[in-house]
């Protein structure tokens, strides 16, 4: 048991390396890319050494801790952001049969855990003892409490189909489809209203409003440096990473091939790409286009923000969700 | 994305704090809110797509590779390195002296210094002596090689300018024994 611990402990912390290297290029490249720049290009054979000279680079810094700050919270908020994202790991399925905890109440413990993530922002512009950082993280913490609301909304429909908050048998119930194709007008508004608010809740442009910096620096992580900044930057790569993963698990069927109807020969093409390369595949594809929505959209104001939460995503998945129960009800999915 | 309406009435904010319900709760109601939803989403969409192409369409990347392709660079028309004064074959350039581009220039970085050549009929006509540039100072605004009558300066794309002595910036255009091109006044 405490051997399956420690393997898993390794893996995830693997991964999380892995993961905050190829997407901290993947995101430069994409950048660049929209930009009609190159991108680097200079580290490696075509750049991709990159985000590893950065790293070791960050890891050499001085961790420095300002005279004025509170220590203690200080230096422990980025390991809370850490930790979230770790606990976040837990219930997703990178594969068929491969998943660290299959809990019966996976949807529900991704939403519950990932609102910790605010705290982690909370805790480091309040020990900070700066104003732009307090600014940032009381940001934050508006932003994250309207948007977990829509985000969790648009989870539910999902949850009303398949009626189960088992990942594993959401995946199960997109055997013969995917839900966003199962699932009509009312899944695609929930899909949709779910990327946006999933990109407000993980801090990313347009919705960066707690970091900010052309206004407030660099918001809530203004006064940190060195590898302390380096792990909330992480932290915010594999929380993109973890709430694609969700997106692709409730949504694009997880690990499940792409099936049509009663194409047996396309249907067995398809089955015979790996499990674990569909769902790399389908979470990429969301992570892209999360990369794309920051490299086109400009960031909105606190009341923009606010404005288009309540007003807009609030009442229209409100009324969403009453169409997927009607749906489901009636059972007018397929 | 100029009609950005989705964002329109949280965009300005109305003066009377009561009115925070903007465009959606005036008059129009249901049918303007989903007509702010969807013009919001083409709008966003507008911009995805300009972004997409971007992405999709290396060819439009300009940056140049500038050590590397030193030989091979691509200068953009409209870049301006210095301003530079062309000689023809026979060492002759187009300048009058008449020191319009002195008076163009917003920083004094030109200096023209003339002189007097007696014509063969014996008259004194003014003519330059020196074109003195001051590298330094300028900002390649342009305004020099406009206010020019007689197209006798132009910019240059040289832009390799550093030196380790500040002196050798000031430089003097017009070649030493060049003169005037005939017929030009």
């Amino acid at each position: 048991m405490v051997i399956e611990m420690v393997i898993a402990g390794v893996c995830v912390i693997g991964l999380f390396a892995a993961l905050g290297l190829v997407l901290v290029l993947m995101e430069r490249r994409v950048a660049a890319w929209i930009q009609i720049r190159l991108g680097p290009n200079r580290v490696g054979p075509k750049g991709m050494l990159q985000s590893l000279a950065d790293t070791v680079k960050l890891l050499v810094k001085e961790g420095m801790t300002p005279n004025g700050a509170d220590k203690f919270l200080f230096n422990f908020a980025p390991f809370i952001a850490m930790m979230v994202a770790m606990l976040l790991m837990a219930p997703i399925a990178f594969a068929k049969d491969f998943q660290l905890w299959d809990l019966n109440i996976g949807v529900l413990y991704f939403s519950a855990i990932s609102s910790i993530m605010v705290i982690s922002i909370l805790m480091a512009g309040w020990a900070s003892n700066n104003k732009y950082s307090l600014m940032g993280a009381m940001r934050s913490g508006a932003q994250i409490v309207s948007y977990e609301l829509s985000a969790g909304l648009s989870i539910l429909a999902v949850v009303i189909l398949t009626g189960s908050l088992n990942l594993n048998e959401i995946i199960q119930s997109q055997a013969d489809g995917w839900w966003i194709f199962k699932g009509h007008i009312p899944v695609i508004i929930a899909f949709i209203i779910f990327i946006i608010a999933v990109t407000a809740e993980t801090n990313r442009a347009p919705f960066d409003l707690a970091e900010a910096e052309s206004e407030l620096t660099a918001g809530f992580h203004t006064e940190y440096s060195g590898m302390k900044f380096a792990l909330f930057f992480l932290a915010e790569y594999i929380n993109v990473f973890i709430v694609c993963a969700i997106g692709a698990t409730l949504f694009l069927g997880g690990w499940m091939p792409f099936h049509i109807g009663h194409w047996e020969a396309f249907n067995h093409v398809m089955d015979y790409i790996p499990s674990s390369l569909w769902f790399f595949g389908k979470t990429f594809f969301l992570i892209f286009l999360i990369m794309w929505f920051r490299w086109t959209f400009p960031r909105l104001r606190i009341d923009q923000l606010l404005n288009l939460e309540w007003k807009y995503l609030l009442p229209i998945s409100m009324f969403n969700i009453l169409l997927v129960t009607l749906m489901a009800i009636l059972g007018w999915h397929f | 994305m100029s009609n950005n309406s989705n964002y329109k009435d949280s965009s300005s904010i109305p003066p009377l704090a009561s009115g925070g319900g903007g465009a959606s709760s005036s008059g129009g109601g249901a049918l303007q809110y989903l007509k702010d939803v969807f013009n919001g989403l083409k709008s966003l969409a507008t911009g995805l797509r300009r972004t997409l192409y971007y992405f999709t369409h290396h060819k439009e990347i300009i940056t140049e590779q500038y050590p590397e392709n030193r030989d091979t660079l691509n200068l953009p028309e409209r870049f301006k390195g210095e301003v530079v004064m062309p000689h023809d074959e026979n060492n002759e350039h187009a300048c009058t002296g008449c020191t319009a581009c002195e008076l163009a220039c917003p920083n004094a970085t030109i200096k023209i210094i003339t002189k007097f050549d007696i014509t063969p009929e014996g008259k004194k006509k003014k003519a330059l002596d020196k074109f003195v540039y001051h590298l330094e100072l300028c900002t390649m605004c342009n305004l020099c090689v406009v206010a020019c009558p007689t197209d006798a300066i132009k910019m240059a794309q040289t832009f390799e300018h550093s030196v380790f002595d500040r002196s050798e910036l000031t430089k003097i255009l017009n070649k030493p024994g060049s003169k005037i091109r005939e017929g030009i006044e």
